[in-house]
């Protein structure tokens, strides 16, 4: 599904050309016009005591990605700067650990339309919910939340347009519709014209008084999935199947969050607390046991609403140092199945997925972070986990600015 | 029930609408200086507030809905606003006070810079390329900032142009008519030693002969360590020095940790305006920050 870059050299030439640029200090005017270059190193030491999978329930969604032992996890490459008085570009190549790059935005974004408006085209993290469009080095716990990692696979990125608004008031309060492929998960990429995907989202928010400030939003989600491939599906038999799912999914969403500083200097202390809920609604046809290993293939309709929310918190107790607590869980609802396959398809599956992390980390710097992480998950029955997490993540190069 | 939704609306679109030009301030320094120079024909927003920390800001929803309305966007530049400041003006939407647009002011442009690194590496600490940003300390440096901005106002509102040019001139002749009173207090201050506990006073120090013998922080932005806060205290043994300065918005305890053994005077400065009860406008600023370095050095 990502596209696959031959790396080293395009790698090389970029490290050449930023370390040329400050070297020759606007010597070369080739140079001088170099764009802002950032390379974030990553990585993770996990200690699991079950090999990782779907939560219970959401076998047909995406699985948490933890892995054990060392790995790479997030390094990516930034690279942004204006492109003409009219436009500017970013992309952000993640470094896969098996070697390659795949392109995990590549967008273009007007500067110059004036009256709050901001078009964004290419590839870009939708701006639904809060932390979606958050990047991973950025992110205050080692994974994404279980309803993000399930409903989401992390992060939906999306190949499109976006365009938003801001209202000229006092107050914040942002429109926005995004257009897109339909690329990233819920979405299945398709050979069609038009439009794959849709997402709307609304956000307003505010200060209170110096101290204290606020974000809240809602976002609306719908694509059409035509033949989305799921393994390792359980059935009423016992049995683990591949079935095939077409229809109509529409999510909505809602987030919150609210941030405290004393004084407002945030390179103090404050406390950050954040909570978002999801629903989706899938309906459609459920094409059951494609490789018909029990009783064999058959389709009919299935209908199921699937949820999940977060809360969270993270306490900067003194500079460097912060604490962060987080509470997951899920709900994989009863599905309503035809009758052709209410024999074979699993439709309640009476277990709620729940997760507790707690989380410790130590900034030498702005441009370093040290993180440990303990979860006590319980998002598979009877496959309890306690994983705990080491990470470091390092920012190298120009360091562009952090959204709220 | 209409008429109030009607009244909420209307004051939601017009409330700074009498005002001709809505200004967002980066720093409280700014603002008060867009308020000498203007008065009344502008409606002020002050980003952030002499107890923050300048470079570390949050990109708040608050400061980006304040950032839609603005005409004129005035910073200090020079990176110090690196951090948050793009952000807020790329989401504004906002095409004047785009960087680089007619409506985007940077102070740094005017004056000339301090510190600039010979050498661009992070492992020197939080360094910024176009020298150190912390030009405010200066007083001699609002003279050519405050010319340019009275131009940029000018130029953006050429209906009040008459006004501007009145009001800088009476800000000229009041300023160095204060410059002069102050370089005369500071008379007793020169060339006395003194510790800093962030890279934040070279333009104050260069203005008042002050002489910096250390900074508690290892390198710009890094937390002072117990280590290097002994390093110090060696230093100081060899080289004594007078007082400590730390500004209003930093954390107490480095400087009280190296004043306490070393017998020196704490001095906390106001930094900006608002820093401290008597810096309510840009004379206060500097009048407060002269009598307190007075008193630290008896």
């Amino acid at each position: 599904m990502r596209k696959q870059i031959s790396t080293s050299a395009a790698i090389a030439a970029l490290l050449f050309q930023s370390v040329t640029a400050t070297a020759s200090n606007n010597v070369n005017i080739d140079n001088a016009f170099n764009p802002a270059f950032s390379l974030i190193l990553s990585g993770l030491y996990g200690q699991l005591q079950q090999a990782p999978g779907a939560a219970t329930g959401f076998a047909m969604n995406p699985a948490p990605s933890h892995e054990q032992g060392f790995n790479l996890g997030e390094s990516e490459m930034g690279i942004s700067a204006s492109i003409d008085p009219q436009f500017r570009g970013a992309a952000t190549l993640a470094l896969d650990p098996a070697g390659g790059l795949s392109v995990e935005n590549a967008f273009v974004q007007t500067t110059a339309l004036g009256d709050g408006m901001n078009l964004k085209f290419g590839r870009f993290f939708s701006s639904l919910g809060y932390l979606n469009e958050v990047h991973a080095h950025a992110w205050d716990f080692v994974d994404q939340p279980l309803v993000y990692a399930t409903l989401w696979e992390n992060q939906l990125g999306e190949d499109g347009v976006q365009f938003k608004w801001l209202a000229p008031t006092d107050a914040f309060i942002e429109l926005g519709v995004e257009m897109g492929k339909g690329r990233g998960f819920p979405g299945t990429e398709r050979a069609k014209n038009g439009s794959g995907a849709g997402v709307l989202f609304a956000h307003i928010g505010n200060d209170i008084g110096v101290e204290h400030s606020w974000r809240l939003g809602a976002s609306l989600h719908q694509t059409r999935r035509v033949d989305a491939k799921s393994t390792d599906v359980p059935d009423l038999a016992g049995n683990v199947v591949t079935n095939l799912f077409t229809g109509d999914s529409r999510t909505a969403g809602l987030d919150f969050v609210w941030k405290y500083s004393p004084n407002s200097n945030v390179r103090d202390s404050y406390v950050k607390f954040q909570s978002e809920f999801f629903q989706r609604k899938e309906s459609g046809d459920l094409t059951y046991d494609t490789a018909a290993v029990s009783n064999g293939t058959t389709t009919d309709t299935f209908s199921v609403i699937q949820s999940g929310f977060y809360l969270q918190g993270v306490y900067q107790f003194m500079p460097r140092w912060r604490v962060g607590a987080r509470y997951d869980r899920l709900d994989a609802g009863v599905a309503q199945v035809g009758a052709l396959n209410a024999g074979n398809v699993i439709s309640d599956y009476a277990y709620t997925p729940t997760r507790t992390t707690l989380m410790l980390d130590y900034s030498p710097s702005e441009f370093s972070r040290l993180r440990v992480q303990f979860a006590d998950d319980q998002s598979r029955q009877s496959l309890k986990d306690n994983q705990f997490f080491v990470q470091y993540i390092m920012s190298l190069g120009a360091h562009g600015a952090h959204s709220y | 029930m209409n008429r109030l939704l009607y009244v909420f609306l209307l004051s939601l679109f017009y409330s700074s609408a009498h005002a001709a030009l809505n200004v967002f301030a980066c720093e409280p320094e700014w603002a008060a200086l867009t308020q000498e120079l203007a008065g009344d024909k502008v409606s002020i927003y002050t980003a952030t507030t002499a107890l923050q920390d300048p470079h570390r800001i949050e990109a708040r929803p608050s400061l980006i809905a304040k950032a839609r309305r603005a005409d004129l966007v005035v910073c200090t530049g020079a990176e110090l606003e690196v951090a948050w400041l793009p952000v807020v003006l790329r989401e504004s939407g906002n095409a004047t006070t785009r960087l680089g647009g007619t409506g985007y002011f940077e102070a740094a442009d005017f004056v000339k810079m301090l510190e600039v690194p010979t050498r661009l590496d992070r492992g020197d600490g939080d360094v910024h390329a176009r020298g150190n940003p912390h030009i405010q300390t200066d007083a001699r440096n609002f003279l050519p900032v405050a010319d340019a901005l009275s131009k940029r106002l000018m130029q953006l509102d050429p209906a009040n142009a008459g006004e501007y040019q009145q009001r800088l001139a009476v800000f000229n002749t009041k300023w160095r008519a204060a410059l002069s009173r102050w370089e005369q207090q500071a008379i007793p201050l020169n060339g006395m030693p003194i510790l800093v506990q962030h890279k934040g006073f070279p333009y104050l120090t260069d203005w008042l002969k002050l002489k910096e013998i250390a900074t508690l922080e290892p390198k710009p932005g890094m937390e002072p360590s117990a280590a290097h806060l002994s390093q110090v205290l060696n230093t100081l043994q060899k080289q004594p020095a007078k007082m400590v300065l730390r500004a209003a918005y930093q954390e107490v305890r480095p400087s009280a940790w190296i004043a306490q053994r070393a017998h020196l005077n704490v001095v906390e400065l106001p930094y900006t305006v608002g820093g401290s009860d008597k810096a309510t406008d840009l004379f206060g600023l500097f009048d407060d920050t002269l009598a307190r370095l007075l008193k630290g050095s008896q």
